[in-house]
Protein backbone atom coordinates (compact mmCIF):
# COMPACT_ATOMS: atom_id res chain seq x y z
CA UNK A 1 0.00 0.00 0.00
CA UNK A 2 1.50 3.36 -1.49
CA UNK A 3 1.74 6.31 1.56
CA UNK A 4 -0.78 8.87 0.18
CA UNK A 5 -0.04 12.36 2.11
CA UNK A 6 -3.63 13.33 1.30
CA UNK A 7 -4.69 10.16 3.83
CA UNK A 8 -2.18 10.84 5.90
CA UNK A 9 -2.47 14.76 6.62
CA UNK A 10 -5.98 14.31 6.74
CA UNK A 11 -8.28 17.49 7.66
CA UNK A 12 -5.45 19.49 9.35
CA UNK A 13 -3.89 20.54 6.06
CA UNK A 14 -7.36 22.09 5.58
CA UNK A 15 -8.08 23.35 8.85
CA UNK A 16 -4.90 25.10 8.99
CA UNK A 17 -5.52 26.70 5.80
CA UNK A 18 -9.22 27.93 6.78
CA UNK A 19 -7.54 29.26 10.39
CA UNK A 20 -5.15 31.62 8.22
CA UNK A 21 -8.07 32.68 6.17
CA UNK A 22 -10.00 33.43 9.34
CA UNK A 23 -6.70 35.26 10.97
CA UNK A 24 -6.82 37.64 7.84
CA UNK A 25 -10.62 38.74 7.98
CA UNK A 26 -9.93 39.46 11.49
CA UNK A 27 -7.51 41.41 11.37
CA UNK A 28 -8.97 43.41 8.53
CA UNK A 29 -11.68 44.18 10.96
CA UNK A 30 -9.04 44.96 13.37
CA UNK A 31 -7.24 47.32 10.82
CA UNK A 32 -10.82 48.98 10.02
CA UNK A 33 -11.62 49.30 13.71
CA UNK A 34 -11.92 53.52 13.26
CA UNK A 35 -13.67 53.02 9.57
CA UNK A 36 -16.41 55.07 9.80
CA UNK A 37 -19.58 52.21 8.05
CA UNK A 38 -16.62 49.77 8.11
CA UNK A 39 -19.29 46.06 9.12
CA UNK A 40 -17.05 43.71 11.01
CA UNK A 41 -16.89 40.47 8.82
CA UNK A 42 -16.45 36.59 10.38
CA UNK A 43 -16.22 32.81 8.42
CA UNK A 44 -18.26 30.40 9.65
CA UNK A 45 -15.25 28.13 10.41
CA UNK A 46 -17.20 24.68 10.52
CA UNK A 47 -19.15 25.59 6.80
CA UNK A 48 -16.01 26.60 5.44
CA UNK A 49 -14.17 23.67 6.75
CA UNK A 50 -16.81 21.92 5.95
CA UNK A 51 -17.24 22.81 2.10
CA UNK A 52 -13.65 22.58 1.54
CA UNK A 53 -13.78 18.78 2.97
CA UNK A 54 -16.48 17.95 0.92
CA UNK A 55 -14.42 19.79 -2.31
CA UNK A 56 -11.71 17.37 -1.34
CA UNK A 57 -13.94 14.36 -1.61
CA UNK A 58 -15.55 15.42 -5.19
CA UNK A 59 -12.35 16.37 -6.67
CA UNK A 60 -11.99 19.63 -6.38
CA UNK A 61 -15.81 20.51 -6.77
CA UNK A 62 -17.40 22.46 -3.82
CA UNK A 63 -20.63 21.00 -3.64
CA UNK A 64 -23.86 21.72 -0.97
CA UNK A 65 -24.69 19.47 2.14
CA UNK A 66 -27.70 17.67 1.81
CA UNK A 67 -29.15 16.74 5.13
CA UNK A 68 -32.51 15.26 3.94
CA UNK A 69 -33.31 12.64 1.31
CA UNK A 70 -35.54 15.27 -0.35
CA UNK A 71 -32.71 17.90 -0.76
CA UNK A 72 -31.67 18.27 -4.38
CA UNK A 73 -28.51 17.92 -5.09
CA UNK A 74 -26.22 20.08 -6.57
CA UNK A 75 -24.12 19.77 -9.44
CA UNK A 76 -21.45 21.99 -7.21
CA UNK A 77 -19.46 24.82 -8.59
CA UNK A 78 -19.76 26.33 -5.12
CA UNK A 79 -22.38 29.18 -6.42
CA UNK A 80 -24.97 28.28 -4.77
CA UNK A 81 -23.06 27.13 -1.68
CA UNK A 82 -23.40 30.12 0.92
CA UNK A 83 -21.22 28.38 3.27
CA UNK A 84 -17.79 29.42 1.85
CA UNK A 85 -19.01 33.25 1.88
CA UNK A 86 -18.13 35.96 4.41
CA UNK A 87 -20.98 37.23 6.85
CA UNK A 88 -21.60 40.05 8.77
CA UNK A 89 -21.24 40.58 12.35
CA UNK A 90 -24.12 40.95 14.89
CA UNK A 91 -23.00 44.06 16.82
CA UNK A 92 -23.49 44.19 20.59
CA UNK A 93 -24.33 47.84 20.75
CA UNK A 94 -25.08 50.34 17.28
CA UNK A 95 -22.30 53.33 17.05
CA UNK A 96 -22.81 56.49 15.66
CA UNK A 97 -20.42 56.37 12.70
CA UNK A 98 -22.12 52.73 11.39
CA UNK A 99 -18.90 50.69 12.53
CA UNK A 100 -19.72 47.26 13.95
CA UNK A 101 -15.59 46.23 14.87
CA UNK A 102 -15.91 45.87 19.03
CA UNK A 103 -12.18 45.90 19.15
CA UNK A 104 -12.00 43.60 22.38
CA UNK A 105 -14.39 40.90 21.07
CA UNK A 106 -12.40 40.90 17.82
CA UNK A 107 -9.19 40.34 19.71
CA UNK A 108 -10.09 38.16 21.72
CA UNK A 109 -11.36 36.11 18.09
CA UNK A 110 -8.12 36.40 17.13
CA UNK A 111 -6.17 35.35 20.11
CA UNK A 112 -8.50 32.27 20.00
CA UNK A 113 -8.18 31.59 16.28
CA UNK A 114 -4.05 31.60 16.56
CA UNK A 115 -4.44 29.11 19.82
CA UNK A 116 -6.42 26.67 17.08
CA UNK A 117 -3.96 27.41 14.36
CA UNK A 118 -1.29 26.15 16.75
CA UNK A 119 -3.45 23.08 17.74
CA UNK A 120 -4.15 22.28 13.99
CA UNK A 121 -0.16 23.00 13.90
CA UNK A 122 0.55 20.76 16.32
CA UNK A 123 -1.72 17.57 14.81
CA UNK A 124 0.21 18.36 11.02
CA UNK A 125 3.74 18.46 12.50
CA UNK A 126 2.14 14.86 14.20
CA UNK A 127 1.34 13.67 10.80
CA UNK A 128 4.28 14.75 9.21
CA UNK A 129 6.59 13.02 11.87
CA UNK A 130 4.48 9.76 11.82
CA UNK A 131 5.01 9.70 8.61
CA UNK A 132 8.92 10.04 9.02
CA UNK A 133 9.10 7.33 11.40
CA UNK A 134 7.17 5.26 8.96
CA UNK A 135 9.57 5.96 6.01
CA UNK A 136 12.58 5.18 8.53
CA UNK A 137 11.26 2.40 9.99
CA UNK A 138 11.93 2.76 12.89
CA UNK B 1 -0.14 32.96 1.41
CA UNK B 2 -2.48 34.67 3.29
CA UNK B 3 -0.74 34.90 6.44
CA UNK B 4 1.70 37.55 4.29
CA UNK B 5 -1.36 39.61 3.70
CA UNK B 6 -2.20 40.06 7.39
CA UNK B 7 1.40 41.92 7.50
CA UNK B 8 -0.12 44.42 4.93
CA UNK B 9 -3.63 44.57 6.34
CA UNK B 10 -1.85 45.86 10.06
CA UNK B 11 0.68 47.73 8.38
CA UNK B 12 -2.14 49.57 6.62
CA UNK B 13 -3.55 49.73 9.94
CA UNK B 14 -0.48 51.14 11.65
CA UNK B 15 0.29 53.89 8.95
CA UNK B 16 -3.56 55.21 8.98
CA UNK B 17 -3.47 55.55 12.78
CA UNK B 18 0.06 57.11 12.80
CA UNK B 19 -1.23 59.90 10.34
CA UNK B 20 -4.25 59.96 12.51
CA UNK B 21 -1.95 60.86 15.46
CA UNK B 22 0.11 63.44 13.24
CA UNK B 23 -2.83 65.08 12.38
CA UNK B 24 -3.87 64.95 16.64
CA UNK B 25 0.13 66.33 17.63
CA UNK B 26 -0.93 69.20 14.97
CA UNK B 27 -4.21 70.11 15.84
CA UNK B 28 -2.75 70.55 19.90
CA UNK B 29 0.37 72.35 18.54
CA UNK B 30 -1.89 75.10 17.10
CA UNK B 31 -4.07 75.37 19.31
CA UNK B 32 -3.33 78.78 20.29
CA UNK B 33 -1.85 79.94 17.05
CA UNK B 34 -4.11 83.34 16.73
CA UNK B 35 -4.29 84.82 13.26
CA UNK B 36 -6.54 88.13 12.72
CA UNK B 37 -8.30 87.29 9.89
CA UNK B 38 -11.02 84.40 9.40
CA UNK B 39 -8.89 82.92 6.22
CA UNK B 40 -5.67 82.49 7.47
CA UNK B 41 -6.61 81.02 11.13
CA UNK B 42 -5.65 77.33 11.43
CA UNK B 43 -8.50 74.90 11.39
CA UNK B 44 -8.71 71.58 13.40
CA UNK B 45 -7.20 68.53 11.22
CA UNK B 46 -8.94 65.49 10.29
CA UNK B 47 -8.17 62.33 8.55
CA UNK B 48 -10.90 60.50 6.43
CA UNK B 49 -10.69 56.49 6.87
CA UNK B 50 -12.05 54.27 4.32
CA UNK B 51 -11.78 50.36 4.10
CA UNK B 52 -9.52 48.96 1.09
CA UNK B 53 -11.74 47.14 -1.06
CA UNK B 54 -10.22 44.78 -3.30
CA UNK B 55 -10.05 45.10 -6.86
CA UNK B 56 -12.67 43.51 -9.09
CA UNK B 57 -10.68 41.46 -11.05
CA UNK B 58 -8.66 40.05 -8.03
CA UNK B 59 -12.46 39.63 -6.63
CA UNK B 60 -13.43 37.44 -9.64
CA UNK B 61 -10.49 35.12 -10.22
CA UNK B 62 -10.83 34.33 -6.00
CA UNK B 63 -14.17 33.63 -6.58
CA UNK B 64 -13.27 31.26 -9.35
CA UNK B 65 -11.38 29.28 -7.03
CA UNK B 66 -14.39 29.75 -4.27
CA UNK B 67 -11.72 30.99 -2.09
CA UNK B 68 -12.70 34.78 1.19
CA UNK B 69 -12.94 37.88 -0.51
CA UNK B 70 -12.99 40.96 1.77
CA UNK B 71 -11.57 44.20 1.98
CA UNK B 72 -7.36 44.73 2.40
CA UNK B 73 -6.89 47.20 5.19
CA UNK B 74 -7.31 50.86 6.04
CA UNK B 75 -6.45 54.05 3.49
CA UNK B 76 -6.16 57.37 4.43
CA UNK B 77 -8.79 59.09 1.47
CA UNK B 78 -7.90 62.87 2.55
CA UNK B 79 -7.61 65.41 5.36
CA UNK B 80 -10.53 67.28 5.55
CA UNK B 81 -10.39 70.58 7.71
CA UNK B 82 -13.38 71.15 10.72
CA UNK B 83 -15.84 73.68 9.59
CA UNK B 84 -16.58 74.05 13.72
CA UNK B 85 -17.08 77.54 14.52
CA UNK B 86 -14.19 79.36 15.40
CA UNK B 87 -13.00 80.59 18.61
CA UNK B 88 -13.28 84.37 18.47
CA UNK B 89 -12.09 85.99 21.54
CA UNK B 90 -12.11 89.85 22.14
CA UNK B 91 -8.52 91.36 22.84
CA UNK B 92 -7.80 94.63 21.90
CA UNK B 93 -4.59 94.48 23.54
CA UNK B 94 -3.38 91.77 21.54
CA UNK B 95 -1.45 92.55 18.00
CA UNK B 96 -3.25 90.20 15.88
CA UNK B 97 -6.52 91.52 16.87
CA UNK B 98 -8.76 93.21 13.57
CA UNK B 99 -10.11 96.68 13.36
CA UNK B 100 -13.12 95.42 16.20
CA UNK B 101 -10.95 94.05 18.75
CA UNK B 102 -11.42 90.24 17.75
CA UNK B 103 -8.76 87.79 17.29
CA UNK B 104 -9.48 84.49 15.85
CA UNK B 105 -8.20 81.20 17.71
CA UNK B 106 -8.58 78.22 15.55
CA UNK B 107 -11.40 75.45 16.30
CA UNK B 108 -9.19 73.00 18.00
CA UNK B 109 -10.77 71.07 20.78
CA UNK B 110 -7.78 69.74 23.07
CA UNK B 111 -9.71 67.39 25.32
CA UNK B 112 -11.25 65.89 22.26
CA UNK B 113 -8.07 65.74 20.28
CA UNK B 114 -6.68 64.19 23.54
CA UNK B 115 -9.43 61.59 23.44
CA UNK B 116 -8.90 60.88 19.51
CA UNK B 117 -4.85 60.74 20.80
CA UNK B 118 -5.67 58.04 23.12
CA UNK B 119 -7.84 56.29 20.30
CA UNK B 120 -5.32 56.06 17.76
CA UNK B 121 -2.68 54.76 19.94
CA UNK B 122 -4.42 52.21 21.32
CA UNK B 123 -5.90 51.37 17.78
CA UNK B 124 -2.17 51.18 16.46
CA UNK B 125 -1.27 48.70 19.73
CA UNK B 126 -3.83 46.62 18.81
CA UNK B 127 -2.46 46.51 15.12
CA UNK B 128 1.20 45.71 17.03
CA UNK B 129 -0.02 43.06 18.52
CA UNK B 130 -1.57 41.24 15.14
CA UNK B 131 1.02 41.86 13.21
CA UNK B 132 3.54 40.38 15.83
CA UNK B 133 1.23 37.20 15.62
CA UNK B 134 1.34 36.79 12.23
CA UNK B 135 4.99 36.51 12.53
CA UNK B 136 4.84 34.06 15.26
CA UNK B 137 2.51 31.81 13.33
CA UNK B 138 4.64 31.91 9.91
CA UNK B 139 7.70 30.76 12.22
CA UNK B 140 5.47 28.20 13.55
CA UNK B 141 4.78 27.15 9.84
CA UNK B 142 8.16 27.08 8.88
CA UNK B 143 9.53 24.12 11.62
CA UNK B 144 6.64 22.12 9.63
CA UNK B 145 8.27 18.71 9.91
CA UNK B 146 11.28 19.46 11.82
Amino acid sequence: MAISFENALGIHQKALEVRVQRAEVLANNLANADTPGFKARDIDFKAVLGSVQAGQQVGGQLTMTTTNGKHLPTSGNGEMSESNELLYRTPNQPSVDGNTVDTQEEVAEFTKNTMQYQASFQFLNGRFKSLNNAIRGE
Amino acid sequence: MSLTNIFDIAGSGMAAQSIRLNTTASNIANADSASSSEGDVYRARKPVFSAIQQDVMAQAMVGQTGELSASTGVQVQGIIESDAPLNMRFEPDHPMSNDQGYVMYPNVNVVEEMADMLSASRSFQTNVSIMDSAKTMMQRLLTLGQ
